[in-house]
């Protein structure tokens, strides 16, 4: 099962290096992770996807998380109601004459052109990952040239259900 | 333009470095002995130990090997953390066995390793190596200082944490220009952890649910791990296990948690342990777990272990609970409070007699065996005439491998911090420095250092560092001319193919130690044995004794790899 898991750590070197270390050592299978500053000055704040076997395994990696000294919070938010959102930028080739195409391809996916070339053009797209993944389909008999991801980033929704529900809204 | 001058001549004098710095919050902590090897990345440090007053001593090591399992085994005999000062490069990197088998073993250490100066990190400069990266998967928690103003609250840091919860082993790296650089800072004793608060107290509920597994047993055990006698909880282990009648196992590194010597005591359970606390865990119906974190040398197969138990686990890291074995009822806390905890009710228990009398059985009919050879030394005969020279008050420390099993087996433990030795690592040449340390530590005892002649052959420079100080270490040699356990093994598992495990060209261990300027005595015969050690134990110094033993001794019982804590072979003769 895939699982989205939110820490908010003390930003010092050497944490981002800590925790994937950990990771890696108990062969945890990480899809990816994405990192960056949060509202607070000195924390910042982590998002991992990680493919999980069982439950056992996804409470030691939040145990084992939460055991580092630098971290402060870990939360599973994979059954809560969330935001998530992945950037992708995508390099696809083609001449001019498919632009057009293209373009009809991706506007109902609000993504937009960033860069136009005499062989290519690049596409940005923002959104959840499976949104990000559709178009991707989508763009592959075009040829992608170069793809490149950066990884879910999430936090809870302002508010919640008052009762939690089963599904996984990560899918959603 | 002269009086100036004269000014700044005498400002200078005045002036305070990282290392002034640092030397002032180790007084403050409370250090008594730091244990070191210098070199260039730490001179500075070095000077500022030379032109201060510190009032504490510093311990030369040969190797910085031998300075980090001494800090284990002063750790470990004083319950403070051990300290340790390497310089750069091949200084760090030689600490690095000592660092993981004081995480395995969750040994409190403060390890200082000097770095090169910030101007040329990364440049793969002379002497450089990158300890934040070697030692970030075996360390608690590691930190470089990259700037004076930062040290006083990374050294306070370091020991908060390598002390208080589960402990374990600290890494502060201080470059160059930081410990020579000047000091401007007033010392502080603040540091800044919000991500760190260990639960010391259980949950109530959690110790009621236990309560009331435990109203409802019929055949319970406890098992104590070392995180009794990291907790100093065995006070409340044996008030606990004696209001319930309840027989106690304990884990290799628990020995001395409960009086091994206690009727209800079972001993040492897991690979090499006593039947009777082997059956004890396969049969029992609750079993407590106190501050063990069931190893794989415990468990065997995990299939075969505590399979029809309700499992009861309290421990201070709640990653530990869970990670092997599934837990019915988790207690997160230190095993003191959760004792307390759960000696604050009053359970009335359904009679369990037929269960102690069982396991009493089982440990009156199946006790540890071995052949007496009569004439050689017999390892397992020698490890209890030690005990009983020794009354069974020394602190022992020992390597890994047979001589340590049987010092497991036949040195029975009854107080907490006298067993010293490498338990989740299986660190071979920890025994002897660890010895030093434990010496330091605890200087009116007797230690002895168990070691096999293998093991020792990897940390025996430390022998200067005895005669240096005339620490009375006593240091016992269980020479069988091999690396016993290994040769054990390859008996057992690859047809006696005794690959590179025997050891026919030893040194003469007596000259050695004499030429070290110490006391070296040879036995090879048994009706030499309990007089040369009674002397030796009575002797005011260093000594080395070389005892050579029946070769081809084994560790009886144990439990083949992949096989069910209740499959032990060789339990009788």
């Amino acid at each position: 099962m895939k699982r989205i898991i939110t820490a908010t750590v003390q930003d010092r070197s050497g944490v981002l290096n800590r925790i994937t270390g950990m990771l890696h050592k108990r062969q945890f299978n990480i899809d990816s992770i994405s990192v960056g500053t949060s509202e607070t000055e000195g924390l910042s704040k982590m998002t991992f996807v990680v493919e999980i076997g069982d439950h056992q395994k996804l409470e030691q990696l939040t145990k084992q998380l939460n055991k580092q000294i630098d971290v402060i919070k870990v939360s599973d938010i994979t059954d809560k109601a969330i935001v998530a959102r992945e950037l992708a930028l995508i390099k696809v080739g083609g001449s001019g004459h498919l632009h057009a195409e293209i373009q009809g391809i991706i506007a109902p996916f609000r993504a937009s052109v960033i860069d136009v070339s005499r062989d290519s053009l690049t596409i940005q797209v923002t959104g959840k990952p499976d949104k990000v993944e559709a178009l991707v389909s989508l763009l592959r008999p075009y040829g992608i040239k170069e793809l490149t991801k950066t990884g879910v980033t999430a936090f809870l929704r302002g508010q919640q259900p008052k009762q939690v529900t089963e599904i996984n809204s990560f899918t959603i | 333009m002269k009086v100036e001058a004269k000014h700044e001549i005498e400002r200078t004098k005045e002036l305070r470095t990282g290392s002034d710095l640092l030397i002032e919050t180790l007084v403050d902590a409370e250090v008594d002995t730091l244990f070191g090897y210098p070199g260039g990345a730490v001179l500075p440090i070095y000077d500022a130990l030379y032109r201060s007053k510190a009032p504490f001593e510093h311990v030369l090591s040969r190797h910085e090997q031998g300075s980090i399992h001494a800090a284990e085994g002063y750790a470990r005999v004083t319950g403070k953390p051990g300290v340790v000062l390497a310089t750069s490069g091949p200084g760090a990197t030689n600490l690095i066995t000592g660092i993981t088998d004081a995480m395995m073993d969750s040994l409190p250490l403060i390890i200082f390793t000097g770095q090169v100066a910030d101007s040329v990190i990364g440049t793969d400069a002379f002497q450089e190596a990158d300890v934040m990266g070697i030692t970030t998967p075996i360390t608690k928690n590691n930190y470089q200082v990259k700037d004076i103003a930062d040290l006083p609250r990374i050294v306070n840091e370091a020991f908060h944490v390598a002390s208080t919860g589960r402990p374990g082993p600290v890494v502060v790296d201080i470059p160059k220009n930081v410990s020579a650089g000047i000091s401007l800072e007033k010392y502080s004793k603040d540091f800044h952890l919000p991500g760190y608060q260990p639960t010391k107290s259980p949950n109530p509920l959690q110790i009621v649910k236990l309560a009331d597994a435990l109203s409802r047993s019929k055949r319970p055990l406890l098992l104590a791990g070392a995180g009794v006698i990291t907790a100093k909880a065995s006070a409340e282990l044996k008030e606990f296990a004696e209001r319930y009648q309840l027989p106690v196992a304990n884990t290799l590194l628990g020995l001395g948690s409960f009086p091994g010597t206690h009727s209800l005591s079972l001993g040492m359970a897991g690979m090499h342990g006593t039947y009777a606390a082997n059956m004890g865990i396969y049969e029992c119906d609750l079993l407590i777990n106190i501050g063990a974190r069931f190893d794989d040398r415990l468990t065997g197969n995990l299939e075969h272990f505590a399979p029809n138990a309700k499992v009861a686990h309290i421990d201070i890291d709640p990653a530990e609970i869970g990670k092997n074995i599934s837990t019915d009822i988790p207690v997160v806390a230190d095993a003191k409070e959760a004792l307390k905890a759960l000696l604050a009710r009053s359970t009335s228990m359904p009679d369990h007699k037929m269960w102690k009398e069982l396991l009493q059985n089982n440990k009156t009919n199946f006790p540890f065996w071995y052949e007496r050879s009569n004439e050689l030394v017999s390892p397992q005969w020698l490890l209890e005439q030690i005990y009983s020279v020794s009354k069974g008050e020394a602190i022992v420390t020992t390597d890994v491998g047979q001589h340590q099993m049987w010092t497991a087996q036949y040195y029975p433990f009854d107080r907490p911090n006298r067993w010293v030795t490498s338990g989740g690592l299986g660190t071979m040449g920890f025994g002897f420095p660890a010895a030093i340390g434990a010496q330091i530590g605890a200087p009116d005892d007797l230690v002895v250092a168990v070691v096999g002649d293998g093991g020792f052959q990897m940390t025996l420079q430390e022998l200067s560092v005895i005669k240096e100080r005339n620490l009375p270490v006593k240091i016992v040699i269980v020479n069988n001319q091999a690396l016993g356990m290994v040769r054990q093994w390859q008996e057992s598992f690859y047809e006696e193919r005794y690959s590179e495990s025997l050891l026919p060209k030893n040194p003469d261990f007596v000259k050695l130690a004499e030429s070290y300027g110490i006391h070296g005595l040879k036995v090879d015969r048994e009706d030499e044995v309990v007089e040369t050690f009674t002397d030796v134990f009575s002797y005011d110094g260093p000594v080395v004794v070389d005892c050579r033993v029946v070769k081809l001794a084994c560790v009886y019982p144990f439990i083949a790899p992949g096989k069910g804590i209740h499959e032990m072979i060789g339990v009788t003769k």
